[in-house]
């Protein structure tokens, strides 16, 4: 098998006297949808806290492309190819559109850096360019000067994953994408997470069962912070300890 | 908040205050009020002391409560220069601004590891350190401060008439303005203001957080030193009183009186604390009373300073 892009080992982290993950072993395949599932509290955003380096773990370590990254802080991650969304939503509201994503562009290693003091960002039409195209991507064209704030929450998830895109990660990493948009903005989100899986991998957190089975190619099951079960979608679906935790749950 | 964009009449108006402050000693001269010519001098440099913690507060976000320490530090490298033979400004100012960036450097390198309270707690301390540091050293005259045997020159030229160093003052704190509006237009200014704004979706963006955040408390400490070395000319003495806390709170009553976050609310700061003060003294000892009504007014009906009643113009 090939080498997975994302490998994490014995990831252990206590908060006060709670096992918040517990010898967490996860492996994420290049090209892959891998969906992480388990009940709230599980410890699925801290552990996604862990991968994109906001938090150090007590033990373990996470190997991204071949190389240690465990101890790298969080923007020295992103330069090496991760990149987030947020649970709850987290642009610079009182911005537009285009200059989030710009930003998004400007952050990017190969975009030279910033610090430089004198040249107008206004007159770096590239950045803007560039930006609008990952604004189409995620179909927020219509949108781009608005400020925002005033975007509804779904466009708002849309503009996060432009944001994320702009970095031209290898890895996605979604926490909860999906999390308070209607029926119909999420059907387009999953249409959009499965069309940006063509070229970019991504690790999925995700309560929208229907939208899990549809995507992923693969499962994490976490449980008060342990893994009890990775697999295909229909192996963990019949695991008796899964079914056992989401007991009532609609499976 | 909005990224920081040139208001659309800020260019005219700027250029025509330019010109009027180009004939304001000539014509403070022509009226026999020439002492002005040093108050407005004044008013200058702490224009553009506070604007350099304008630069550090309103738009890197950082809520320094120590700016004074690389105020003061200008100063007396100002008068050690002097002491030592260097009495030419292109010499001594760039001096001064290099020493003080290497004090905010290291206590940038320092604080902007704590946030909130403590970031605001330990650059105070910082700073009371700087203070008490100055006072005790003999060769820095104690307590007396470091008197100024005379005024320097600038590039063979002398700054010993008030209408000379008016003029210094003026051309530095125009540069300087000059260098902060391309800046906060520039990439490190987005940087900075998107930074204050929200911190860790800038590094989950893969922006180096602490260092554009040192880089901008540098270069206000640096443009602190340099309104310093100014000061120290107009008064004649490096004086410990310019490391003061109380100074440094001085200085944020201007930023917050003219507009944190606009690129002219220190000017507009430094000159409406300034001549509030003037003329207050004019009426009674107590001048405080006064200014503390006028301040209480200032933040009740214009709480984002002076600067934001020109409407949505950044001016």
């Amino acid at each position: 098998m090939a080498e997975a892009l994302l490998e994490v080992r014995g990831l252990s982290r206590r908060f006060a006297a709670v096992d918040a993950l517990k010898e967490v072993d996860i492996s994420v395949d290049a090209g892959e949808i891998h969906a992480l599932i388990g009940p709230n509290g599980a410890g699925k955003t801290t552990f996604i806290h862990h991968v994109s380096g906001a938090l150090q773990p007590d033990r373990g370590s996470v190997h991204f492309a071949g190389r240690d990254v465990t101890r790298l802080s969080m923007h020295q991650r992103v330069a090496a190819g991760m990149a987030r969304s947020y649970q709850i939503t987290n642009v610079f509201l009182g911005l537009s559109v285009l200059d989030n994503v710009a930003l998004a562009v400007q952050g990017r290693p190969d975009a030279g850096g910033s610090f430089r003091f004198w040249k107008p960002v206004s007159s770096e039409q590239w950045l803007f360019d560039e930006a609008r195209g990952y604004i189409d991507q995620v179909g927020l064209s219509a949108r781009v000067e608005t400020v925002a704030g005033n975007l509804a929450h779904g466009e708002q998830r849309a503009l996060e994953l432009a944001m994320a895109l702009a970095t031209k990660p290898q890895l996605l990493l979604l926490d909860e994408p999906m999390a308070g948009t209607g029926q119909e903005e999420s059907t387009r989100m999953v249409e959009l997470i499965d069309h940006l899986a063509r070229h970019v991998t991504i690790l999925l957190v995700e309560h929208d069962m229907d939208a899990v089975f549809r995507l992923a190619d693969r499962i994490s099951v976490l449980v008060d912070g342990r893994l009890i079960a990775t697999g295909a979608p229909e192996a963990v679906r019949a695991d008796p300890d899964v079914r056992r935790a989401y007991l009532g749950d609609h499976l | 908040m909005a990224f920081y964009r040139p208001a659309r009449y800020q260019k005219p108006f700027v250029i025509l205050l330019l010109l009027a402050l180009l004939v304001l000693p000539p014509a403070l001269y022509a009226w026999g009020q020439a002492f002005y010519i040093g108050f407005a001098t004044r008013i200058l440099i702490f224009a553009l002391a506070a604007s350099s913690l304008n630069l550090v507060l309103g738009f890197g976000g950082m809520f320094s409560l120590g700016h004074a320490a690389f105020f003061g530090a200008g100063a007396y490298v100002a008068a050690l220069c002097m002491d030592n033979g260097i009495s030419d400004a292109l010499l001594a100012f760039p001096l001064a601004m290099t020493v003080a960036g290497l004090l905010a450097l290291v206590v940038g390198a320092i604080s902007l590891r704590t946030r909130g309270v403590y970031f605001i707690m330990i650059t105070l301390a910082f700073a009371q350190m700087t203070y008490y540091l100055f006072v005790s050293a003999r060769v820095l005259g104690g307590d007396d401060g470091l008197p100024l045997a005379g005024r320097m020159t600038l590039g063979g030229l002398s700054l010993t008439s008030d209408g000379a160093l008016f003029y210094s003052a003026l051309g530095c704190l125009a540069l300087v303005m000059t260098f902060l509006g391309r800046l906060a237009d520039g990439r490190f200014g987005r940087t900075i203001q998107a930074i204050r704004d929200n911190e860790a979706r800038m590094e989950a963006l893969g922006y180096p957080v602490f260092r554009y955040r040192l880089v901008c408390f540098v270069l206000g400490g640096a443009l602190a030193g340099l309104a310093g070395a100014l000061l120290a000319n107009l008064t004649g003495l490096a004086s410990p009183n310019l490391l003061q806390w109380t100074q440094s709170g001085t200085l944020l009553v201007m930023v917050i009186i003219g507009g944190v976050g606009y690129l002219y609310g220190g000017v507009i700061g430094a000159l409406v604390l300034l001549c509030l003060e003037e003329v207050l003294v004019g009426f009674t000892l107590h001048w405080h009373i006064g200014l503390g009504l006028m301040l209480i007014a200032i933040v009740l009906f214009a709480p984002r300073g002076v600067a934001a009643l020109f409407g949505k113009s950044n001016g």
